[in-house]
């Protein structure tokens, strides 16, 4: 199964966007928790609207992104948008170079899981003492200061926790990538992570099981090996986390 | 791919097609679990198909499975037809979701049907694997009367292994005011095709509609035939190796770059929208649009085949047919060949009745060809003369779903990225040596 060059470029498509996405959601739904928390009118609406995409099935969403938002012709949202700076259209899931479709997928993702994570921080934000804050305004320290020193390390025990369910979210990609780029019962030799790649061989008419399971256990392998070193480095269960 | 290939249950009702792919993305497990896809299909069904079946004179029950069609009527009309055979108890389940999959899963346990349909016939590995019967005798007088190149495509080493239900085709269409307006006639060549649709690309409006992916998936096989070629040779070799091949496919490049395909349409080549709705001037799609074109454009449109390369080539156009098969696993085989027999070669009526009352489809026998009022006149009987006259299966039975993998692979890499074809056709033949002596040995 390792020599087999389809299946690594699985792999590294898999671990590219393990690397991109991972980073990206935690930041964007830190930041909107940060704004949420500081907002003193409509908190609740913001929370609720930010949180609702978390409600919707990634199909769904995915064939919203695929149909609607990014489809080649120029009624398309985006490319209706690239219009109006009189750009041509841009057939988004078409074209392999430049990747327009990452752009796809990403967004995609970062509309449906953003929210939840989002919700977390809160949850995180909100237990921080008030009397911390106030100590570090008496001792002069304002704005990255405080968040650098005291907002990030009291979220600690979130961050480990969002970081570890981003991970698993990412590794688990399966759906919007399935549901954006197959065609008719194809699939383009790129952006083809591990999981799509074995539904093809193993649950495909394909039907070998054989490589299917060897590739499975090849990625409960990784998955474990990924697993283990997150926990080593942020040094997840030590007592007084 | 034998999904891809007949195309039929989205032909009509892409609402059907977006469950379909909604039910597998959220459900894959059931394809896993053939035997539990099996009993929770049945047990919805049983109702209705109990209903539905007379009471059998021997006793035997038979399950026999379909994908979910599309079109309104064709359940109910293949109920009818189970319950009209007197000789045993036939249950029929209508399975939507990944039809393909958990059919073929299905087929390693005791919970799967004992006839049932497949895209082209059954697969090379299910024969091998000895999951389905040999129907060579059911056939027997009536062999002639079927569509050549899909009987040979369900045969294997001289034994036939399903018996082909109704046959669906694609072809090349185009709006006749549009290229009336150009100044064109439909094109003969490759190259003059590659014209047209530079001189019919203007504005919003693109020339030529191959699928979303610019033809990579759709346009492989139609390509090596249009160059004289085929998938594999008479003598089940390697087919393309051949600095034609890398020309032919090369000229889907050449059409991605000069801008004139249609990319990224809502809805892809399977469906006539982006025809009706003046997106492209021609489409490569199936026969079962031909009603909403009608419908969106009344007779402005016609009918060709997939041009030919040049001198050397041939025009083709692309035939398939869901093939009826017959389960080892039956617990009956005989009376399930039997019932085979009885509804997919003697009964006529019924036949006829299938592919022309629901869907747009052409029957598989061509004597009933003559018959289906649908095909009488129009483009509906030009697409019906293509067919009998350059129609061309698929892909041949050797051409094993590793093989069309590797080459819907290559073809991306060729017509998306420019990839050089002759160096992606030496990676195609590699696999598909490998896999043609797995097959063969």
């Amino acid at each position: 199964m390792l020599r087999d060059p389809a299946f690594r470029s699985s792999l590294v498509t898999f671990l590219a966007f393990a690397v991109f996405i991972v980073p990206t959601t935690f930041v964007i739904s830190l930041g909107a928790a940060l704004l949420v928390a500081r907002t003193r009118v409509m908190q609740s609406f913001f929370r609720t609207v930010f949180f609702l995409p978390t409600a919707c099935s990634y199909v769904v969403a995915a064939l919203v992104w695929k149909m609607s938002i990014f489809s080649g012709i120029r009624s398309g949202l985006a490319n209706a948008v690239l219009g109006w700076f009189g750009a041509d259209s841009i057939p988004w899931l078409s074209l392999a170079d430049p990747p327009w479709y990452w752009l796809v997928i990403v967004t995609a993702r970062l509309w449906l899981q953003v929210g939840f994570y989002m919700i977390l921080f809160l949850a995180g934000i909100q237990r921080i003492s008030p009397t911390l804050y106030e100590a570090a305004a008496i001792d002069g320290a304002e704005g990255w200061k405080v968040f650098r020193h005291i907002t990030l390390p009291q979220l600690r025990a979130t961050s480990t926790a969002v970081l570890l369910l981003l991970l698993i979210n990412a590794f688990q990609a399966f759906d919007e990538f399935y549901n954006i780029l197959s065609t008719f019962g194809t699939y383009p030799p790129y952006a083809r992570p591990p999981l799509v790649y074995l539904y093809y061989t193993a649950l495909g008419s394909g039907q070998d099981f054989g490589h299917g399971s060897a590739g499975a256990v090849i990625l409960t392998l990784i998955i474990a090996i990924v697993a283990v070193v997150q926990g080593r480095i942020l040094r997840l269960g030590d007592r007084g986390d | 791919m034998s999904d891809k290939q007949i195309g039929r249950e989205i032909g009509q009702a892409l609402g059907a097609h977006l469950t379909r792919r909604s039910l597998f993305a959220l459900g894959g497990a059931a394809a896993v679990t053939g035997a539990l896809a099996a009993c929770g299909s049945n047990t919805g069904r049983e109702p209705a198909a109990t209903g539905g079946a007379t009471g059998g004179g021997s006793g035997t029950t038979l399950n026999q499975w379909y994908h979910q069609y599309g079109e309104a009527g064709t359940q109910q009309a293949v109920e009818k037809y189970a319950a009209a055979y007197k000789d045993a108890t036939v249950k029929v389940s209508w399975k939507p979701g990944d039809y393909d999959q958990s059919t073929a899963a299905s087929l390693l346990t005791d919970a799967g049907p004992d006839v049932f349909e497949y895209g082209n016939g059954p697969t090379i590995d299910m024969i091998k694997g000895g999951q389905v019967v040999d129907l060579t005798d059911l056939i027997g007088d009536t062999k002639s009367d079927f569509n050549p190149s899909i009987l040979e495509r369900m045969t294997y080493d001289g034994k036939t292994y399903a018996i082909p239900q109704v046959v669906d085709m694609q072809l090349l269409v185009y709006r006749k005011s549009m290229l009336d307006k150009a100044g064109i006639t439909p094109p003969q060549t490759i190259d003059e095709l590659i014209d047209a649709a530079k001189k019919l690309t203007q504005g919003n409006v693109k020339g030529l509609f191959l699928g979303n992916d610019g033809g990579a998936g759709l346009m492989g096989g139609p390509m090596l035939w249009s160059a004289g070629l085929d998938y594999l040779t008479k003598d089940n070799q390697f087919g393309f190796d051949d600095p034609r091949a890398a020309t032919a496919l090369g000229k889907l490049r050449e059409m991605w770059d000069a801008k004139v395909l249609l990319l990224g349409a809502p809805k892809d080549w399977f469906d006539p929208s982006a025809l009706t709705a003046g997106l492209t001037a021609m489409q490569f799609t199936g026969l079962w649009t031909f009603p909403d074109l009608k419908k969106g454009l009344g007779d402005d449109f016609g009918v060709m085949a997939w041009p030919a390369l040049d001198d050397q080539g041939k025009a083709s156009v692309p035939v398939g047919a869901y093939g009826s098969c017959v389960s080892a696993k039956s617990k009956d085989v005989e009376a399930a060949k039997k019932f085979a027999k009885w509804l997919w070669i003697d009964q006529t009526a019924y036949q006829l009745d299938f592919a022309t009352a629901y869907g747009f489809h052409i029957p598989s026998r061509t004597s009933l060809i003559g018959q289906a009022s649908t095909l009488t006149s129009g483009q509906a009987a030009e697409a019906a003369k293509l067919a009998t006259d350059v129609g061309h299966a698929q892909s041949p039975i050797l051409w094993t779903p590793k093989c069309a993998t590797a080459f819907g692979d290559a073809m991306n890499r060729i017509v998306k990225e420019g990839a050089d074809p002759a160096g992606e056709i030496a990676k195609v033949k590699t696999v598909a040596d490998a896999e043609l002596k797995r097959v063969l040995a």
